[in-house]
């Protein structure tokens, strides 16, 4: 038997801001109760904080009193809600089959050179994270990726380079 | 009733169950997962797929799930169809992907429900040659094991813990291929049910920790029928020992008092039989000296104390044969209640209820099928943990409702907590302190006990204007109040809870209400289900004269109007103040003390006989509801301990001292009728407590003497140490752990209900002893209250623990694992006025008790809540107010990390 374990993570919750507590408080309006607010939530931190530590995971489930279990349940349910502290700019990068077809695993790869990061890692300088999608419902236009919040169609290693320029913080 | 038709054959069936619960009912092999008797459907697992036809003309027909279908009349299935049969066998095929090949060293091993349906589906070549799917485990506490990597993703867990026992802290985390049951993080699983998990997993994710530590295979245990004596629900289980020392303890199914479930003290609160503290050795003790004593002059010690200036003092903890042998050595005028005389005068009050026809004491069953109740000053969960478990399901009368207005079957287990969501039957709790109910409450007042005394028969009086009112300090719960008594009146099947842990008056004026009730339904018996704290008080209670309080005793002890005393498995320290006691036992001229373990009374005892523990002999309890069960012997003590009725009564024989106990104590004239008849067993064999596979026994002491010894010879019970016999495959008379061909695990026990969740077939679930008079008694007059606290008094009310206040389960070192010391629960208002701070002590004006600050929000201002830890304190030391005293800071030794409380302040706020 495996005597591996989890370590302990943190015990003390963070204390909402009340940025994140205005908006939380408004979509309880828009629900039936407190327990459906819980992914809202936590979109809304991290749309604030980037990711969602265990801090802010605790501040959540001790604000809407959702048990921390049912709520790391939620947020492990869904790959968009980041345990994990993320780059400034999260990469989606589509490698379903349209994208396939039209290479995207070269436009992967020139990625991967460029920032020295494989999906689910995030570049030296914090700027990018990597992590790839199924599907992002631009298939005419393939190869795909978003960046933030932005969509990049019809990607080419040149228009990466650009891309990566763009946002890149230096 | 409907017909359907499995495979050509035609059965009759209930047209409200799914299929595979029929399926089940009638005998018939299909293999599922996912469902479980008491959790109904989810159709998750896709593992009992059967072929249903649309009528006879239809050779194609259609793979359905059996567990999502429901059995009405006409339907026509084939379990035995190729196609269905391929079906299942690729679902146990994908489910088994990432499953290790890890029986042989798998605590599950040979009990594995998985196993079985692997069998059964005849999935048995492993073609997926990929990398398995791998988990990290979780440290979950002292009680269970995690092994992430056995999990098929039933989701019988969470549906278990969270759905069924009310847990917040085990959640499925997740997706897809890496789905992952655990806690949010690690740490100890804080339900008090969390140990049915083990029976619930049908694999070894979660496994018996306490039993890994000395571990046996179920198969080579020795098992027999028996009953937990943590408290007076009187749960059935199925210990198993080995080796001499008993191992583990598992579920034994009984329809009417604890079906599928324990709970954790129950489970894990064993382990002081094997401790080494045992007393094992009959002594006495000579100038200090403890010199060995031999069977001769045992029986002539016997002899000086069968004297008419013996004193006997029952317990609550012993058997009734026990109790009744130590009754017939001094005679009934000189036998005297164990228990504290404030209990005992309660406990009168209990038993004279039970005669009342206006009243019905629920089993805990029928608690379930409440749908209004009302718990009036009785911390349940940890005074009876399982009728806790029991309630928890009484609030979903109202899904059930919903469910039939919305004609969606009860098993669809899913749909019905969708449509419900919070809608509940009303559970309405009146006590000193938050409790661990209070999640599913609608109702609750906290409030001091003179004040919840009032409010009871307040209640009372909104229903019946016969019922005499009370006045309470204040009147802002007037419309709690009448709306707890609407809900009752409204009710169908109303249930009161109360009990005796603080005292009669709360009895009363939950008997008021109840009385009240069956005036206005003009029904046969209300349900009134009073609480006693310990698995014989009430067989206790009616060996006892009214009259023989301990007190009593005491006083003609030291008066020298007895000389001698006996003591049956007893601690008297725990049961009336340290002065009283030390007083009695300095003027007692001889001390006779039988027990288990030693204690501050054993330590006094000029005789002491060591008595054998539950596993260790057969005895018959009488639970809260006056139910009497047999618990049967599993294992020979190997040392000299002995039954106490077998020290007190040399000669007789137990089933005749159980039919003279039957004729002469008044109440007990059915208690014959708990004892296996001898005719029913085939050829005159005895039923063997050994299975059929129970192996080594040519080995077991082969580092002794090479040759087998015989085996162990039992003449007092049906039963044998022994593999002989006709073992319990299809009859259920005496069954301690199930086993059915093709059935391993303890889902076997649907081949021995005569329907699933039904009766055992030829099993019986107890004999309610009270006989009903016909007479109803009148309405207590509610309390007159003169007394009123003084300036910094608090009003003192006794908390207690699952794990901490059963003497002997806190004996054990897993249940030690979750104690905490001694504590007094105050608000925090009290705490500021007083100038402490969470975790402080205190010293309790009077006494010499010193105990932890637990400043807690659920708590009423002016009242203190006292739990006593386990034998710290003395609550016969307390009167009805105490004044608490800061003083300097000690080293507890358990701390207080063990606590699981709601309403405890954060440590931020109190500095």
């Amino acid at each position: 038997m495996s005597k591996e374990v989890i370590a302990s993570t943190a015990t003390k919750p963070r204390k909402l801001s009340a940025e994140e507590i205005a908006e939380i408080e408004h979509e309880m309006t828009l629900y039936p109760d407190k327990k459906a607010v819980g992914l809202e939530a936590l979109k809304i931190v991290q749309k604030h904080q980037g990711w969602v530590s265990d801090e802010s995971l605790l501040g959540i489930s001790k604000y809407l009193e959702i048990p921390a279990a049912d709520l790391e349940g939620v947020a492990t349910f869904f790959n968009l809600v980041y345990r994990q502290p993320v780059g400034k700019n999260v990469i989606l990068f589509c490698d379903s089959v349209s994208c396939w077809i039209m290479g995207c695993e070269n436009i992967k790869a020139h990625i991967k050179d460029k920032l020295d990061i494989d999906y689910g890692e995030t570049s030296k300088d914090g700027d990018f994270t990597l992590i790839p999608v199924p599907c992002l419902g631009d298939c005419d236009r393939a190869p795909v990726m978003m960046v933030g919040p932005d969509l990049h169609r019809n990607l080419t290693p040149e228009k990466i380079n650009t891309i990566i320029s763009d946002y890149s913080s230096k | 009733m409907a017909k359907i038709v499995i495979d050509g054959v035609t059965y009759e069936v209930n047209p409200n169950n799914n299929l595979l619960q029929e399926c089940l009912s009638q005998g018939l092999d299909l293999p599922y997962f996912c469902w479980h008797p008491c959790m109904g459907s989810v159709g998750a697992c896709r593992q009992c797929a059967v072929k249903q036809y649309r009528d006879e003309d239809d050779k194609d027909g259609m793979l359905v799930m059996a567990c999502m279908t429901p059995a009405s009349d006409g339907t026509i299935i084939s379990i035995e169809d190729e196609g269905a049969k391929s079906f299942r066998s690729e679902v146990i095929e994908s489910l088994m992907i990432s499953h290790p090949h890890d029986c042989p060293v798998c605590e599950e091993g040979g009990e594995c429900h998985l196993q079985d349906m692997t069998q059964m589906s005849g999935h048995n070549y492993r073609r997926y040659d990929k990398k398995k799917v791998t988990h990290r485990n979780q440290y979950l506490g002292p009680f269970i094991s995690h092994e992430m990597n056995r999990c098929i993703a039933c989701y019988r867990c969470v549906r278990y813990y969270d759905n069924y026992a009310g847990g917040t802290d085990l959640s499925v985390q997740a997706s897809h291929h890496h789905v992952y049951f655990g806690r949010h993080e690690e740490g100890t699983l804080e339900s008090e049910f969390s140990g049915n998990l083990v029976e619930v997993c049908p694999t070894g994710v979660f496994t018996d920790k306490v039993f890994s530590e000395h571990y046996s295979r179920k198969w080579d245990l020795q098992t027999a029928p028996s009953v937990c004596v943590g408290c007076s629900v009187g749960c059935n289980t199925a210990p198993g020992e080995r080796y001499g020392s008993l191992r583990r303890i598992v579920n034994r199914y009984n329809s009417e008092v604890n079906g599928y479930f324990l709970c954790d003290r129950g489970r894990f609160g064993f382990d002081f039989v094997n401790s080494e503290e045992r007393l094992l050795e009959p002594i006495q003790r000579k100038q200090g000296k403890a010199e060995l004593l031999t069977a001769a002059q045992i029986e002539v010690s016997i002899q000086q104390f069968s004297s008419a200036e013996t004193i006997g003092i029952g317990s609550p903890r012993a058997s009734n044969e026990s109790n009744f042998a130590l009754r017939c050595l001094v005679g009934d005028d000189n036998f005297y209640a164990g228990c504290s005389d404030a209990e005992y005068e309660s406990l009168g009050v209990i038993l004279a209820l039970a005669a009342d026809a206006a009243f019905h004491s629920p089993s805990v069953r029928e608690i379930e099928q409440a749908d209004a109740v009302l718990i009036l000053g009785e911390d349940v969960t940890n005074i009876a943990p399982r009728i806790a478990l029991a309630l928890r399901q009484s609030v979903r009368n109202k899904a059930k409702e919903l469910a039939d207005e919305n004609r969606i079957p009860q098993w669809q287990d899913a749909a019905v907590r969708e449509l419900a969501q919070h809608e509940r039957s009303p559970l309405s709790i009146l006590s000193p302190a938050v409790s661990r109910l209070d999640d599913v409450a609608s109702e609750r007042i906290i409030d001091s006990l003179p004040n919840l005394i009032a409010f009871g028969h307040q209640i009372a009086n909104k229903i019946s204007d016969s019922a005499a009112t009370a006045v309470s300090a204040s009147s802002e719960h007037d419309d709690t109040l009448a709306l707890i008594a609407q809900q009752l009146l409204r009710a169908k099947r109303p249930l009161i809870i109360a009990g005796n842990s603080n005292g009669g008056e709360l009895i009363k004026a939950a008997a008021n209400i109840a009385k009240a009730l069956q005036e206005k339904n003009d029904d046969a018996g209300i349900d009134l289900c009073l609480l006693v704290p310990e698995v014989n008080s009430l067989g206790m209670g009616m060996l006892v004269d009214p009259a023989n309080k301990l007190g009593a005793a005491l006083a003609r002890l030291q008066d020298g109007d007895a000389k001698r005393l006996i003591v049956l498995e007893n601690d008297l320290y725990r049961r009336a103040t340290a002065t009283e006691v030390d007083a009695a036992l300095e003027k007692a001229e001889q001390i006779l003390v039988l027990d288990q373990l030693p204690t501050r009374t054993t330590a006094k005892a000029d005789i002491v006989l060591p008595a054998t523990a539950f596993s260790e002999h057969e005895a018959t309890y009488i639970n809260y509801e006056g139910r009497a069960q047999l618990s049967f012997q599993v294992n020979k003590c190997q040392k000299m301990a002995k039954p106490s009725w077998r020290w007190l009564n040399a000669a007789e024989h137990i089933d005749d001292l159980v039919q003279r106990c039957c004729n002469e104590a008044k109440g007990f004239t059915k208690l014959s009728e708990v004892l296996p008849a001898d005719n029913q067993f085939v050829a005159g064999m005895k039923v063997p407590r050994q299975s059929h596979r129970y192996s080594g026994r040519t080995a077991m002491i082969a580092n002794i003497n090479v040759h087998e010894p015989k085996q162990m010879v039992d003449d007092e019970s049906i039963m044998s140490f022994s593999m002989e016999g006709v073992p319990s495959q299809k009859d259920s008379t005496i069954l301690a752990s199930s086993w059915a061909p093709k059935w391993n695990s303890n889902q076997s026990i649907s081949k021995f209900q005569d329907e699933v969740n039904g009766e055992l077939k030829q099993g019986h679930t107890g004999i309610l002893m009270f006989e009903k008079s016909t007479s109803v008694g009148a309405y207590f007059e509610p309390p007159v209250n003169s007394l009123t606290a003084a300036e910094k008094q608090l009003h003192l009310a006794f908390g207690f623990q699952i794990f901490g206040s059963d003497e002997l389960s806190a004996r054990c070192k897993p249940i030690q694992a979750r104690m905490t010391d001694a504590y007094v629960g105050i608000s925090p208002e009290d705490a500021q006025s007083r100038n402490l701070v969470q975790g402080d002590t205190v010293t309790i004006s009077g006494t010499d008790s010193n105990v932890t600050v637990c400043i807690r929000t659920g708590i009423k201002t002016g009242t203190a809540l006292l739990y006593c830890g386990e034998g710290s304190l003395n609550p016969a030391e307390f009167s009805e107010f105490i004044e608490i005293e800061k003083c300097e800071k000690q080293s507890a030794s358990l701390g207080m990390r063990n606590l699981i409380l709601s309403d405890l302040q954060d440590e931020d706020k109190s500095s």
